[in-house]
């Protein structure tokens, strides 16, 4: 779960970094109450799950009311498009905060660095601009160095970074406590990236955390429930928020064919076979292990809501699902909702022949039945049309 | 010998009492798996279906002689269950359940790694050697005895190519599922390596999906020390970056970690790989028939 930049310098001050005060603003009202009472000059910035948010215009300074009223104005709405064209995300909300004179900006991050199984800090004293940039253009420049995964990280080892980085000696005790406290948020909030980008140090000489990217991780939610209770704060699509509620796992594509498939693995290989057929999938919809009838008509219920769809793949191996569970979905799900559109169905697996029995028994006008996974992406592909 | 589990393996459940467990660990039983033991603290001395039930796992070592682990305890508690199974003297811990936070994993895998214990998954179906043993969630339906070592991220996918190679009249070795978690316990590497030792396997079929950079890494190792041949299979080629499908490991960001840039590797480094999981079946047949 991405935390949006204000939720994730909420966390930081709680566990006592360094962050600019600041407030929440969902108007252009608020926005001015909320920059009165912090004192200008103040940044009035775009609350979106995206990078490159200066470059699109979403973080502006304002340095008296009317300007933080004319600025929250402007980026409440905004379309926001990545830097590598993802999006656009709508601006619903801002975050205010003081505005900070800055003297120098660094980048520091911590990840979890899968191959070598532990976590990574990485700092250099370019600061503001992507790490790859900062990677590419000087390499020496960024200091990667993994966490001991008992120990953490020790006063030592975070003074080594800071020096291998050529951070400012006057800032270097600063910016080591910065990177000892980012690993123990890491741990403790069950963060699997944070990356403060740029951190400053500004005209008073004080190192501050200016934002925040942070993702945690959606396994560890059960021990953070005042993370679970966020708003919902990505510009989610219809379909993924209606999916969420029903407990499914689904993600929204930009094509017109909807698929269903039981196990990530298999799902996504059902979206690679469609595409190959030449066909444009709508979503990928992982049904789960032990697919029950009641989680296909949620699952049905979900696809069909995207006017898109011009027709459906059900691809289904059963090793723990049973297919005649999943046959007996597809037929009262098809009652109850009325379901014309064209319905191909592979099943095998787990008593396939039942479900293919149950299909039959209900002579469903608008149900194909291919028996490979080619087959029915080719026949899917051929009745959704373009 | 197949790898992993055989005729040999000694299974102790943890969970055997829970619903999925009893479901799993008898079915296990049924294909000829030998369940010696059961655990669940302060249900010792109880038994299911006359296995009997211990209150930790290293009384079923000692008494039962278990010499490998199930773990299908809920997430929250898991990763202390597999640190109990590390410490109680059995030699493999299988790990089936899902949704371990990565935090927890990282400990617990450097504690498996430190002591010499293999550990499978979490998140993952288990291992089956078929005639011998299964120990997990695989149906062992799908797969029949054969010459060819399966190792995949993927369950159900790996279902679907096990069929299609039962289909075309060949059988498997063993077959793995290492799991699509961010942290698992052995990686491709591992079980390659186990493949490569192993008299009963012939050539491996390896099963990628995106995410991480396990594949990438396995593409170099296949190179330097792997002589028998390797066909892969690589699932989600039309995902879209930066979202996440499923696994908490596949997800892509940016470049690295795609489908396209796992099948590059691989074929880089002579490893044919099938396009759909059913032409991965078929390339495998034809090598193992050229063999």
């Amino acid at each position: 779960m991405d935390l949006l930049e204000y939720q994730g310098k909420e966390l930081f001050a709680r566990h006592g970094l360094p962050v600019p005060q600041g407030s929440h603003a969902a108007t252009a009202e608020d926005a001015v109450t909320a920059s009165d009472n912090l004192g200008y000059p103040v940044a009035v910035k775009a609350q979106v799950l995206i990078g490159g948010r200066g470059k699109a215009g979403g973080i502006k300074i304002a340095k008296d009311s009317a300007e933080a009223h004319e600025y929250a104005g402007e980026i409440i709405g905004m379309d926001i498009v990545g830097p590598h064209g993802e999006g656009p995300f709508k601006v619903h909300e801002l975050w205010v905060e003081v505005g900070s004179d800055i003297e120098s900006e660094f980048y520091a991050s911590v990840i979890l660095d899968r191959s070598a199984k532990k976590l990574m800090v990485m700092l250099s004293r370019m600061g503001g601009m992507d790490v790859e940039a900062i990677a590419a253009s000087d390499p020496e420049a960024l200091v990667k160095q993994h966490v001991d995964p008992i120990e953490g990280l020790s006063a030592v080892e975070a003074e080594q970074i800071v020096a291998q980085a050529k951070i400012p000696e006057e800032v270097a005790g600063q910016v080591a406590q910065v990177l000892i406290k980012l690993v123990e948020v890491a741990q403790a909030e069950d963060a699997t990236l944070i990356e403060v980008n740029p951190l400053i140090v500004n005209a008073d000489g004080e190192v501050v955390l200016l934002d925040a990217k942070v993702t945690i991780d959606g396994n560890a939610l059960f021990r953070h429930p005042e993370l679970g209770e966020l708003p919902e704060s990505a510009d989610q699509d219809p379909q993924e928020r209606m999916a969420k509620e029903k407990g499914l796992t689904y993600v929204s594509l930009d094509g017109n064919i909807g698929i269903l498939g039981n196990g990530a693995g298999l799902c996504m290989s059902t979206l690679d076979v469609v595409a190959q057929a030449g066909g444009r999938p709508a979503n990928f919809l992982d049904a789960g292990g032990g697919s029950k009838a009641e989680a296909i008509i949620d699952a049905l219920e979900v696809i069909t809501s995207n006017p898109e769809v011009s027709a459906i793949l059900f691809n289904i191996f059963g090793g723990i699902t049973r297919c005649d569970e999943v046959a007996r979905g597809i037929i009262e799900a098809t009652n109850k909702i009325g379901l014309e559109l064209p319905l191909v169905v592979r099943l095998d697996g787990t008593n396939s022949e039942e479900g293919l029995a149950l299909l039959a028994e209900a002579g469903l006008d608008n149900l194909h039945h291919e028996a490979t996974m080619l087959g029915a992406a080719k026949k899917v592909v051929e009745l959704a049309g373009n | 010998m197949s790898i992993i589990i055989d005729n040999d393996t000694k299974l102790v459940v943890s969970g055997l009492t829970g619903r999925e467990g009893s479901f799993h660990g008898l079915r296990n039983k049924a294909y000829g798996t030998q369940l010696v033991a059961g655990v669940t603290p302060g249900k010792g001395g109880q038994d299911v279906e006359g296995t009997p039930i211990y209150d930790t796992i290293a009384e079923s070592v000692q008494e039962a002689g278990a010499n490998t682990s199930m773990i299908f305890v809920p997430a929250k508690f898991a990763a202390a269950a597999i640190n109990e199974a590390i410490d109680s003297g059995v030699d493999t811990v299988i790990a089936i359940t899902e949704g371990i936070p990565v935090m927890d994993m990282m400990p617990t895998y450097w504690k498996a790694r430190e002591k010499g214990v293999r550990l499978i998954g979490p998140n993952c179906p288990g291992v089956l050697s078929p005639g011998k043993a299964n120990v997990g969630i695989i149906p062992a339906q799908f797969f029949d005895q054969g010459r060819i070592g399966v190792v995949s991220k993927s369950g159900t996918l790996t279902y679907q190519i096990g069929n299609e190679l039962k289909q075309a009249g060949e059988g498997n070795s063993t077959i793995v599922g290492i799991g699509g978690d961010p942290i698992v316990g052995s990686d491709f590497i591992d079980i390659l390596t186990l493949f490569e030792a192993d008299d009963e396997t012939d050539m491996i079929v390896m099963v990628g999906e995106i995410g991480g950079d396990a594949e990438e890494r396995a593409a170099e190792f296949i190179a330097a020390e792997i002589s028998k041949p390797v066909v892969a299979y690589i699932a989600g080629f039309t995902a879209p970056p930066g979202k996440q499908m499923g696994h908490a490991g596949a997800i892509i960001s940016g470049s690295s970690g795609t489908a396209k840039a796992k099948q590059e590797a691989l074929e880089a480094k002579g490893v044919r790989v099938g396009e759909s999981p059913t032409e991965a079946a078929q390339i495998a047949v034809e090598t193992l028939r050229s063999l």
